[in-house]
């Protein structure tokens, strides 16, 4: 794989590491939701470069659209706030 | 560098992650959270191990040679399907223990002590 | 103490078993021997140009019909646990302006999307999963637009179930006349037209419509609230 595209995944990979710290620490579970479907839409594009056009646009759907709002659907019915 | 260390490197750091999301948290619904992550994170591991240098996307509308392996992407398309439908199961589990405890938090649900 | 010792122990072993995977696979080494068959004679054989489609629905047809039926399951016992529950409904705003007059143009833009989607499944990536899921994305934008608009129950479980019914069928007629369950009963026609590669654009428009029905019936199931 060429050097540029090296660059671009290392920090998209730091991005999604990034991702993960802040759904680890955050105590406001809306942000953790979104960080969970930022996760995912960033796998979507790894796997675009990965030469996989199906699972990109499976994952780009299911994880980044429909998991993030079956999540705010629940969380308005329970707590928002973890104490 | 090897372009494979940053693919298997991230893939790795989600499952560790997303296991200690799961195993420290007491909120039910970042538990969840945690194994939503985790399992975005074995499917970036086996895509990547069906990567073949130099090939292209499986889909023949020129003859190529070089192709990228097509099974295991067959595999994580019903994977991730599966994926959100556990996922849903468990979240309706959770709307009805908060109907029933008013709390969130594992120790405070007596009913499952064992 | 014990605890902190088997937490150790289980990172350990987790570690190990992921490396060995690491080890094992060399990044872009070509190590394809069962897929060589698919990917040399696999547009030959069922006529389709994605060979993943092909795997998915011809060679591998029996683990998509258990991945519906798990769907299906999932769904159906969502609707269960969450019937008859009353919650408050707690204060609502209107959504403003733009989303609501937006909503009204991109509805049916995003439902012709998704049946292109799952129309073309053995010509360009995509199939009927991420069509499916596309229409319920869709309905998810009208019901946060229109915060008080309804969807029939009944319409949804029809449609469902008689999406999962006539794959059974399929695969049904499949054994009748070749002697194989989902066996490629329809014929093959030229690589590249839209009626082409057999019995995969019906069972992807069957897929595509349970999947969108299911979906949405998980979204209203979540939605509702007390009046």
């Amino acid at each position: 794989m060429s050097s540029i595209i090296i660059i671009f995944v290392s920090i998209l990979v730091l991005f999604m590491l990034g991702a993960t710290i802040v759904a680890w620490v955050t105590k406001d579970l809306l942000i953790a939701v979104l960080s969970s479907g930022a996760i995912s839409l960033i796998a979507s594009i790894l796997y675009l470069i990965l030469q996989a056009p199906d699972v990109a646009i499976t994952e780009a759907a299911i994880g980044a659209g429909l998991t993030t709002g079956i999540f705010v659907y629940v969380l308005k019915k329970t707590e928002r706030f973890e104490k | 560098m090897n372009g494979g260390a940053m693919f298997y490197g991230a893939a790795i750091a989600l499952i560790i992650g997303g296991i200690m999301i799961a195993a420290t948290k007491r909120n039910l619904i970042k538990i969840i959270i945690g194994l939503n992550i985790m399992e975005t994170g074995v499917n970036l591991l086996l895509i990547t191990t069906g990567y073949i240098s130099g090939g292209t996307a499986p889909i023949m509308n020129k003859t190529w040679t070089k192709v990228v392996d097509p099974i295991p992407q067959a595999l994580v398309l019903t994977a991730i399907v599966i994926g959100i439908a556990v996922t849903a199961m468990a979240l309706s589990i959770v709307v009805r223990i908060y109907e029933k405890n008013n709390s969130l938090d594992i120790r405070k649900i007596k009913e499952m002590r064992w | 103490m014990i605890k902190k010792v088997l937490i150790i122990l289980l990172f350990v072993l987790l570690g190990l078993s992921l490396y060995s995977v690491v080890k094992y696979n060399t990044f872009g080494k070509d190590k394809t021997v069962v897929a060589r068959h698919y990917i040399d004679y696999g547009m030959k054989e069922t006529g389709s140009q994605n060979i993943v489609t092909a795997v998915v629905v011809l060679y591998r047809g029996f683990d998509t019909l258990g991945e519906v039926t798990v769907l299906f399951l999932a769904a159906t016992a969502l609707g269960a646990l969450l019937h008859g529950l009353r919650f408050k409904s707690k204060e609502k705003e209107p959504s403003s302006l733009i989303v609501s007059t937006a909503a009204r143009y991109i509805f049916p833009l995003i439902i012709l999307f998704g049946t292109y989607v799952f129309v073309h499944g053995h010509l360009t990536p995509g199939g009927g999963f991420p069509g499916g899921v596309i229409i319920a994305s869709a309905f998810l934008l009208l019901f946060l637009a229109y915060t008080q608009k309804e969807v029939s129950e009944k319409t949804l479980s029809l449609t469902e179930g008689t999406a999962g019914i006539l794959y059974v069928i399929t695969g049904l007629l499949g054994l009748v006349m070749l002697n194989s369950f989902l066996a490629n009963f329809l014929p093959k026609g030229i690589p590249g037209k839209l009626l082409s590669a057999g019995i995969i654009p019906l069972i992807y428009i069957l897929i595509g419509f349970k999947v969108g029905a299911e979906m949405t019936g998980v979204l209203r199931n979540l939605k509702e609230e007390e009046k």
